[in-house]
């Protein structure tokens, strides 16, 4: 069998040898067999329906849903179309989504501007090879393997007013998870300790993957190791940027299971997930008004997966 | 296309690789066919809830009482009602608050022929929407129960949709340790509350236990000063609706409410009514208003130490007889798959042995039959029932009499602001009247 390749398009083209008993078939000289076929359109089809069924029909949904004033209870029939009301509605009496608005974009700026910058600077000192790193890496990626509903529990051992670990230790009365001046920051802290291991691991693999020759050569001219890493090092971990730069994204608009665990989204935790939430899910059922908040969220949503997808496919065209 | 079946004719092939691609695929599209299947399976999972309703002998019931205590009474009630009838229930326990959060799918799919529910506005909404199943036959075989429990279980066509097993009244609590230590008096009227509140903070207590972190226990104060200062059909009018939350009424009551807010715990909004519970427990509030079930937070010890006033009178002409008694219950479903054995189980549980029951095994809860044997009580059980007994209205609760998307997408976050900025009251009213307009016109 030396000369066969070791992967061969499955009979591709049927091996000379082979013409004893199957002498008939020569005719299907097709690249692919039925059974290729077969299993390939299974594979686009399959994926295809359930992404389909899963993700645009709800989307879509959803969007048809907003312009109605459904509350969840009796045939499709009986739904009524009000237009826009839902829309301004949110806009105009809803004290919630403004508040949610900014806690989302305030979310995103904290986890852009301080806990992203603080994840990717552990994963460079990580990447040093210190004494006892793996303990350091184990230690601040924990968290990532726990829910955030968990984390949401745990911190409230440490933010409970009354019962609370801080509050004992600082000799403070602050309502923690209460005084909606503050527990915006409380909450974010938690969520922040969870979101720089994620971003450290993310970004140590991608560390771990640069060439060290580029930085040998970059030593050798003399470059001091800041100048290295921000002059070769960073941009040539484009691809790993821009992860982190959508995850940090994502992660900022899918806050949700943390205030929920912590108050359900109310005052002084909206976010736009929780207002979602509170009015989809659930025995309110404004299935109309709450499809309305979730196209808004939707298209803030599609922005960012518009702008993450150019970059991947411009990335694979190179 | 002949596969080898065998290992001498897979060897004899000697074409390995092709053979081992097509096992792989053929091992893929069993994967993703298998992925298909259970995807099936499970979705059809959800909707299939029919666990042991066949036959002629037994009954399905979707229950609620997913704590231990309630949990228990419905299991002994469902052996007895087995033992005197010869039917099986099969009780099909879902998580409490998932329950009632999914309870628009569960009533629209295949609901169990018997399931919990609360008396009030939601009852009555479910029963016009013929999601639940007519029980008047049923209450035509009971007895026992007063004309206040007969009101609560009837819907808008006057018909009856519910069987009441237990409730539980609202009243402000306090330890009688604390009370004789520092010589209180129960309170008669508005004045004397705030003079004992204020008396207490001087004497350095909390006065009034609060806590609103989970926002419907807010909803308890609120419904007090409403059903003290404006009436028990005001309430009901406001709602359902009809009433303006802009009106001076509505705005006296938040006003009342501003006035005792000092005298209230401080960061209520960060605190579960548990921890409030405890600081009564320890004797660091003097009252707290909440429902009878503040006792579970107290040891089984303390339990005669707890006692409780009916909030005091705010308007004589009003008077201080109508108080928040949350019913709990039982419905039928619109279409039970066996309407006799459901409405034979509903007899039952409406019935003296299903509460004579209740009274035995659970003591955080009074039950609705009056014929029921209740020398078992409690001397708080006892007093709480008698205080319900006397109560010439009874209110359901804020987010049990109203419509379940106005309490807690508006009412809550309102309430919640009053708590934190006490002095707007008119722009949190004028944004509440609009929220109402949009979802009641909805």
């Amino acid at each position: 069998m030396s000369d066969l390749p070791l992967i061969q398009a499955d009979r591709a083209v049927e091996p000379p040898a082979a013409t004893t008993t199957t002498g008939g078939r020569g005719r299907r000289l097709r690249l692919l067999s039925r059974t290729d076929r077969v299993v390939i359109t299974l594979m686009v089809l399959v994926p295809l329906l359930l992404v389909t069924a899963l993700v645009w029909l709800p989307a879509l949904a959803t969007v048809l849903l907003s312009g109605t004033d459904w509350d969840g209870i009796g045939p499709l029939s009986d739904i009524d179309f009000v237009g826009g009301r839902n829309y301004s509605d949110v806009l105009t009496i809803y004290p919630p989504f403004l508040p949610a608005v900014r806690h989302n974009l305030l979310w995103l700026a904290v986890l852009f501007l301080l806990a992203t910058p603080f994840g990717m600077f552990l994963a460079v000192l990580l990447d040093k090879e210190l004494r006892g790193s793996r303990f350091y890496q184990t230690a601040l990626y924990l968290p990532v393997v726990l829910s955030l509903a968990l984390i949401g529990f745990v911190w409230q051992l440490i933010y409970s007013r009354d019962q609370g670990l801080l509050n004992a230790v600082l000799g403070t009365d602050t309502d923690w998870y209460g005084d909606p001046s503050v527990n915006i920051w409380a909450v974010m802290l938690a969520s922040g300790w969870r979101h720089v291991g994620y971003i450290m691991l993310l970004y140590l693999a991608g560390l771990k993957g640069v060439d060290p020759s580029l930085r040998e050569a970059a030593a050798v001219d003399g470059a001091s190791e800041v100048k290295s890493f921000f002059r070769v090092v960073f941009p040539v971990m484009r691809p790993i940027n821009i992860i982190v730069l959508v995850v940090t994204v994502i992660e900022s608009l899918r806050a949700f299971d943390l205030v929920w665990v912590v108050n359900k989204g109310r005052n002084g935790l909206e976010l736009l997930s929780a207002l979602v939430t509170q009015n989809v899910v659930g025995e309110a059922s404004r299935i109309g008004f709450g499809s309305a908040l979730a196209t808004i969220m939707l298209v803030v949503s599609l922005v960012f997966i518009t702008i993450y997808l150019a970059t991947v496919m411009r990335g694979e065209d190179r | 296309m002949s596969r080898p079946r065998t290992q001498a004719e897979y060897l004899a092939r000697l074409v390995p690789p092709s053979v081992a691609g097509l096992n792989r695929r053929t091992l893929l599209a069993g994967a993703a066919g298998a992925g298909a299947l259970l995807g099936t399976g499970l979705l059809a999972g959800c909707g299939d809830s029919d666990s042991g309703g066949s036959g002629a002998k037994s009954v399905s019931m979707g229950s609620n009482a997913s704590d231990p205590t309630p949990k228990d009474v419905l299991a002994k009630v469902s052996a007895a009602f087995k033992t005197s009838s010869g039917i099986e229930v099969a009780i099909n326990t879902v998580d409490h608050n998932t329950f009632q959060e999914n309870i628009n799918n569960y009533l629209q799919g295949k609901p169990d022929d018997v399931f919990t529910w609360f008396a009030g506005y939601r009852m009555r909404f479910f029963a016009a929407r013929g999601l639940a199943g007519d029980v008047s036959d049923v209450w035509g075989k009971l007895s026992g129960f007063s004309d206040a429990f007969k009101k609560a279980s009837t819907g808008d066509d006057g018909k009856q949709y519910f069987v009441p097993f237990s409730y539980y009244p609202w009243a402000v609590f306090y330890r009688k340790s604390v009370w004789q230590q520092h010589g209180y008096q129960v309170p008669k009227n508005l004045d004397e509350f705030t003079a004992l509140a204020n008396q207490m903070k001087k004497d350095g207590l909390v006065p009034i236990g609060f806590a609103d972190k989970d926002g419907w226990p807010a909803m308890g104060t609120f419904d007090i000063l409403n059903l003290r200062i404006n009436g028990y059909q005001f309430h009901v009018d406001l709602m359902a609706g009809k009433e303006a939350w802009t009106s001076d009424k509505v705005k006296k009551v938040f006003d009342t409410w501003a006035g005792l807010l000092p005298l209230h715990q401080p960061d209520s909004l960060g605190r579960t009514w548990q921890e409030a519970a405890q600081t009564l427990q320890q004797k660091k509030s003097g009252m707290y208003l909440l429902g009878l079930f503040v006792a579970q937070q107290f040891n089984a010890d303390e339990q005669d130490d707890i006692d409780f006033f009916t909030f005091p009178e705010i308007d004589p002409t009003i008077g201080a007889k109508a108080l928040d008694a949350p019913i709990d219950g039982y419905m039928m479903a619109r279409k039970p798959k066996s309407e006799d054995n459901a409405k034979k189980l509903l007899e039952y549980i409406g019935g003296v042995d299903a509460a004579n029951i209740a009274v035995k095994t659970d003591p955080g809860t009074l039950v609705a039959n009056s014929g029921a044997d209740t020398s078992g009580y409690s001397a708080l059980q006892k007093k709480a029932a008698e205080l319900v007994g006397s109560a010439t209205e009874i209110a359901q609760f804020l987010d049990r009499d109203t419509r379940p998307d106005f309490a807690s997408t508006v009412i809550i976050p309102a309430l919640q602001q009053f708590i934190k900025d006490p002095k707007d009251i008119g722009g949190l009213l004028t944004s509440i009247e609009n929220q109402k307009k949009s979802i009641f016109t909805s």
